[in-house]
């Protein structure tokens, strides 16, 4: 129970930090600490996304950091995509996938340090 | 909003959710990334609109995973309150670092996301 409590709140602080939902932490947790099964755990991560991300979207925009049409437009875009996502999962060999994502992953990881460590100035916002 | 901005957005949003629909990966890994490498936005901008992006993504699914009681709401809370405090403690935070800061420790989440992801 107080591990639940203390990794919902680095959750919070990671998707406060880096602009996630905190999924990759809600899940373990809940399965770990919570006694729930993975997949239910993945549903009931996504609820407790919801309001994490919208009170971080609401300081953000207090902040003028939220680009609210654009914001909107990924977001209906993305929950279109993501029954596609749920399709394709379930018609061709995961493990290829995963792997695939995973290096995609890792060339962006690279991509960021990339540009971090090379910009040599702050970015604008 | 320019013209020329969409089919970029499309790509964005679409591959978002088409990765979390299939990895259970939050779009936010996604969309993150690319509004800063594709789009040019600055690290608080991506993070910012990715958050309100993703709460729109995240209520439209927990809402199709509750239809199929699939989501424990009083454990939801139990873990979704205390993040609650930690998101105002860490857009606080996010404010007061480096931009360069930010993306090093993303990088360093989608470095431990990949490896979660190549153990089977």
């Amino acid at each position: 129970m107080t591990g639940a409590l203390l990794i919902g709140f680095a959750a919070g602080v990671m998707a406060g930090m880096l602009g996630v939902g905190g999924g990759v932490l809600f899940v373990p947790a809940l399965v770990v600490f919570l006694d729930v099964g993975q997949v239910d755990a993945e549903a009931t991560s996504l609820l407790a996304i919801v309001p994490v991300a919208l009170v971080g979207a609401w300081r953000q925009h207090g902040y003028g950091h939220v680009r609210v049409r654009e914001a909107v437009a990924l977001g209906m875009l993305a929950a279109g995509g993501a029954v596609v996502g749920v399709v394709v999962a379930n018609n061709i060999s995961e493990r290829g996938l995963e792997v695939g994502f995973a290096a995609l992953t890792l060339f962006v990881a690279g991509q960021m340090v990339r540009r971090a460590l090379g910009e040599g100035r702050e970015g604008r916002g | 909003m320019p013209r020329g901005r969409w089919p970029k957005l499309l790509a964005i949003g679409t591959a978002a959710g088409v990765f979390s629909g299939m990895f259970g990966v939050g779009g936010g890994t996604v969309i993150v990334p690319l509004l800063i490498l594709w789009f040019g936005y600055g690290e608080r901008e991506a993070t910012g609109t990715s958050l309100a992006a993703i709460a729109i993504i995240a209520a439209v699914a927990a809402g199709a995973q509750g239809a199929y009681g699939n989501v424990d709401v009083e454990k939801g809370l139990l873990i979704g309150l205390p993040a609650i405090g930690g998101v105002l403690a860490g857009t606080w935070l996010q404010q007061r670092v480096r931009t360069r800061t930010i993306s090093l420790l993303f990088a360093a989440l989608l470095v431990a996301v990949a490896v979660d992801l190549l153990i089977p």
